[in-house]
């Protein structure tokens, strides 16, 4: 090791200087203070990425520490690259959600692409191997002109991204709405199998063990996209900060995956982190801090795309597929054989030390040297005030009076199943690769997707969700409700809930407006999760979605993974046979609030969104299982965006099953419009032969839940009477057009 | 029945055709890695997987063409060895000259992944043995460069000599521009060399030979090279 020489003299620090890093001068005092003088440049870049927003959830941490984390499944909780629950037989699934929002609004393709990546390596960083991704992706509305541009451009980049890596991309959700028009959200989800007792954690343990460089070389992409892009709102000079989004390359992700994957199978790999957001920095200060060791390392070592980058530079490129391992000191060719078989750039590029100090030198001189607590742990939780919000006086009461009810309904059900939020993504998830690995049991388009695990008789299934206008209109109610549709999803397929992952998306932080819909919204979260008894392992917060003050809806999107144990039990959605029967688990009640019916028809998102009662939902949600894992049942559907019509609807022209058609026969003192697009939450849809009657309604008071026979599977059309009027009949093939092609139709139009 | 699969960096249907044939078909299979030359001699049955290998860098196909591996599939293929490509396999033997013609972009100039369904064009090849005469089968496809094309002399001689297999056709067998999901000439979807001991073809028959999963149709493929190995 060279002698480090005494550090280079820098451009003086001025308070422009300091606020061009996003920090503010208390933050600056603060730095000075704990690390006794004056920072360098360098090492000023390295306060502002780690104690950016986005790298030290300072906003949002003391609101995160009340969520549940624990259950006796949770291997892995948050805090590490992504959370680990065991489903049995010695293996664990591992997974995390992740958003990619500001970089996609720049750049959709790239942005969208790179939030693939990112989410891939922190799964596969624990030893996993990538076996299902998902997204949750928000647009504005239809009419705006830059919606259909990012559309294209993000489902382009994860299709190109993910097909590449040749992991499957399984399911997700899309909405438009104008909250979302100056900031669109691309949260990508990944889930990984590992050996329970294989899992690699990112921690730089073992004086002398050796850092090793893996992976793309460094450029001068993407630097301060976690502190300036991902940490602020977005204005008129947004396009400027184009040159922070970094750029994906899915081979070399590829060949990382299938070279770590051999790596984790020697004894002496220690840890590892991947090099996401703030690059090699938050990498190598964050391990150090896991293993209260000390790292020093050496940039001229490190491998880089073009000359003359500087330390600066170095330490804060975000540049794409690049890992950082700890390895135990003899086995430096081992590991770099292994690299080179893969056709990888790897380099030893420093030790792990005791000193609890980051040590970096350069050329021979010694550019950082910064204590790791300060760095890692020293930006201050930020006690941000809170207030609710004053728009939720107007939007909340409204009197149903307002909207005339309908005699026919067939009108009303062609333009929800025309919606966009409720329209086939068939456009969307032909464009993924949805097939590869053969594990995919239930094909996209489903409540949930589900996967099988080889070589068991388990199945995963996972669903993402969010229906960010009730969180609008309700925050905590909404969040509660995000949670307990998800799990009903999981549920329809037969599985077990055990384990979510949360990406929250909301405004400007420093507006009280917002940090009371963040607290109300992580409130509702902990509370459904803490009833349903589901452990939040892994997670990430965006917040500046904002565009010239304007935030979007609050958008806590929560992914949850559901167990089957057994393969033979999984259930779908559509309709299998002429002649079945079709019921509803839990009952409708007058709610219109929120409802996608008073958007699509009223332009109105207003109203209170529908009540949970999670005691209900349980009783739904067991029973529901109840009867599949019994064989009774031949489809279930959850009831969410249109009610109960649309869910009927879904279930006649379900992809992978025949097109079917259904006479509902309803009794009914509710309105018209409540009762067929109502979004009564605890609702399923069933459909089962008929012998099977007796048993299951036996079943149903036993239980007890609520339980109605509603109608009949078959013929060609889609008929709903109501207490003995026909109010909606439509040729089940007409209905099914319109649903399949809308979306397809609008993304393929050119202006 | 002697299998090996060919793994490029790239590659990502090896495992699943590894497992197809290993673990459904119960045949013996190998692994051969794209950096080696190997004496393939000894095997019934070489597969080129499906994936972006090479990362689809220059064209789908182009650099694997010239991997040490493909010099000895090369020699395989000439001694009359038979090579079943799939996908980018298929790309392959066409960029290696194994297979005449090319693939260019879907028409759609996006990646498609679903369910088509295809018409066998000759049951007289050691692929289709076991298929029934214009039998139609159900299998996915999973690309961006799918639209296979080939000058109008050539697409006649090919039909004259019986090499095309496979065309896209609705559920019924009909072959139609509404049934053809890329925009290949004459709806191809495979195609042999004239020894027909070289097969390409988009969809993928591996992803339908589970019944675990939905649908095995693919399985007659394999099941045609296995019983007439």
């Amino acid at each position: 090791m060279d002698k480090p020489k005494k550090n280079r003299p820098g451009p003086e620090i001025t308070p422009q200087i300091v606020k061009e890093h996003g920090l503010t001068v208390e933050e600056f005092r603060r730095i000075v203070d704990l690390i006794g003088r004056n920072p360098n440049m360098t090492e000023l870049g390295i306060f502002s990425v780690m104690w950016s927003e986005h790298c030290s959830y300072k906003s949002s941490r003391p609101y995160l520490r009340k969520l549940p984390v624990e259950s006796p499944r949770v291997l892995q909780g948050p805090g590490e690259n992504a959370g680990v629950i065991d489903i049995g037989d010695g293996l664990a699934v591992a997974f995390k959600i992740e958003s990619h929002n500001h970089p996609s609004f720049i750049e959709p393709r790239q942005g969208a692409a790179t939030g693939v990546g990112g989410i891939m390596r922190d799964v596969f960083t624990m030893g996993a191997r990538p076996i299902a991704l998902m997204n949750s992706l928000r647009f504005g509305e239809l009419d705006e002109p830059r919606t259909r541009f990012l559309l294209n451009g993000v489902v382009d980049g994860i299709s190109s991204y993910g097909n590449c890596t040749g992991v499957p991309t399984v399911g997700g959700e899309i909405y438009f709405d104008a909250c979302y028009n100056g900031n669109n959200l691309v949260n990508a989800f990944c889930l990984g199998l590992v050996k329970s007792d294989r899992i690699f954690l990112a921690g730089a343990g073992g004086v002398g063990n050796q850092i090793l460089y893996v992976g793309s070389k460094t450029g001068r992409d993407g630097i301060h996209g976690a502190s300036l892009l991902a940490s602020s709102e977005f204005d008129e000079n947004t396009e400027d900060k184009r040159p922070t989004v970094q750029v994906g390359d899915p081979f070399t992700e590829k060949l990382l995956i299938e070279a770590c994957l051999e790596l984790f199978k020697c004894d002496w790999v220690v840890g590892v982190q991947d090099m996401g957001a703030a690059g090699l920095t938050s990498s190598s200060f964050e391990m150090a801090h896991r293993a209260e060791t000390g790292v020093f390392m050496d940039l001229s070592k490190v491998p880089v795309r073009e000359e003359g980058m500087i330390p600066y530079e170095i330490l804060l490129s975000e540049s794409q597929e690049r890992m950082l391992f700890v390895i135990k000191p003899g086995h430096e060719k081992e590991a770099l054989v292994i690299l080179d078989k893969w056709g990888l750039d790897a380099a030893i590029i420093g030790e792990v030390v005791e000193e609890p100090n980051v040590r970096i030198q350069f050329e021979g001189k010694e550019v950082v040297n910064l204590p790791i607590i300060p760095v890692v742990d020293g930006a201050l939780d930020l006690k941000r005030p809170a207030k609710r919000p004053e728009y939720l006086d107007e939007v909340v009461h409204i009197s149903l009076t307002e909207f005339p009810d309908f005699s026919r309904g067939d009108a009303a059900l062609k333009k929800l199943l025309a919606c966009p939020n409720i329209a086939s993504k068939e456009w969307v998830y032909e464009q993924y690769d949805h097939m590869v690995r053969l594990d995919t049991m239930v094909l996209p388009g489903s409540d949930a997707a589900v996967l099988r695990v080889k070589d068991t008789d388990k199945a995963i299934a996972i669903s993402v969700d969010c229906n960010s206008r009730y969180c609008y209109l309700d925050p905590y109610e909404g969040a509660a409700i995000a949670v307990a549709e998800a799990c009903r999803n999981v549920v329809c397929s037969g599985a077990v809930p055990i384990g979510l992952t949360n990406c929250l998306n909301f405004g400007n932080p420093e507006k009280p407006e917002i940090m009371w819909q963040f607290q109300q919204a992580v409130e509702g979260m902990g509370d459904a999760c803490r009833f349903f008894d589901i452990p939040v392992v892994s997670g990430n917060v965006s917040l500046y979605n904002e565009t010239k003050g304007e935030a979007i809806y609050p958008t806590p999107t929560v992914a949850v993974v559901g167990l089957i144990e057994d393969q033979t039990k999984v259930m779908t959605q559509g309709f299998k046979k002429s002649g079945d029967q079709i019921a509803l688990i839990g009952f409708t009640m007058e709610e219109l609030g929120g409802t996608e019916y008073l958007k699509t028809m009223f332009d109105r998102s207003a109203g209170k969104p529908p009540v949970l009662d999670r005691k209900h939902e349980k009783q739904v949600q067991d029973f529901c299982r109840e009867l599949i894992q019994r064989g009774l049942i031949s489809s279930a559907h959850d009831c969410s965006e249109g009610g109960l019509a649309v869910a009927v609807a879904e279930s006649c022209f379900s992809p992978g099953c025949q097109t079917l058609g259904a006479t509902l026969t309803l009794e009914s003192t509710l309105r018209n419009d409540t009762l067929l697009f109502g979004e009564t939450q605890s609702r399923i849809v069933i459909s089962f032969p008929e012998e099977r009657i007796n048993e299951i309604e036996d079943l149903a008071m036993a239980f007890p839940v609520d339980f109605s026979l509603i109608g009949k599977v078959g013929g060609s059309h889609f008929t709903i009477m109501v207490n003995g009027n026909e109010i909606v009949k439509q040729e089940i093939d007409v209905l099914k057009e319109i649903w399949k092609t809308s979306l397809g139709n609008y993304a393929g139009q050119t202006t | 029945m002697k299998c090996g699969i060919v793994v490029f960096p790239g590659s990502n249907c090896d495992h699943d055709c590894y497992h197809i044939l290993k673990h459904i078909l119960n045949q013996e299979t190998h692994w051969l890695w794209h950096k080696d030359e190997a004496n393939l001699e000894s095997f019934d049955l070489v597969v080129l997987p499906g994936g972006f290998s090479y990362g689809d860098y220059l064209r789908p196909g182009a650099i694997a063409s010239f991997s040490p591996i493909m010099n000895s599939v090369i020699t395989f293929a000439k001694a009359g060895g038979k090579v079943l490509g799939i996908c980018n396999g298929f790309q392959i033997l066409l960029e290696s000259g194994l297979l005449p013609g090319t693939l260019i972009q879907n028409q759609s100039r996006k990646f498609i992944c679903k369910n088509v369904t295809v018409r066998i064009e000759n049951i007289d090849t050691p692929f289709t043995r076991n298929c029934g005469e214009n039998q139609v089968l159900e299998i996915p496809i999973a690309h961006h460069e799918g639209s296979y094309y080939i000058d109008p002399f050539s697409l006649n001689q090919l039909e004259d000599n019986g090499q095309i297999l496979f065309r896209y056709c609705d559920t019924k067998g009909k072959v139609s521009a509404e049934s053809n999901p890329n925009g290949s000439v004459g709806s191809v979807a495979g195609v042999t060399n004239e020894q027909r001991n070289v097969m390409g073809m988009m969809p993928h028959p591996e992803r339908c030979a589970d019944p675990q999963l939905t649908g095995t149709d693919g399985q007659i493929i394999f099941q045609s090279l296995i019983q007439n190995s």
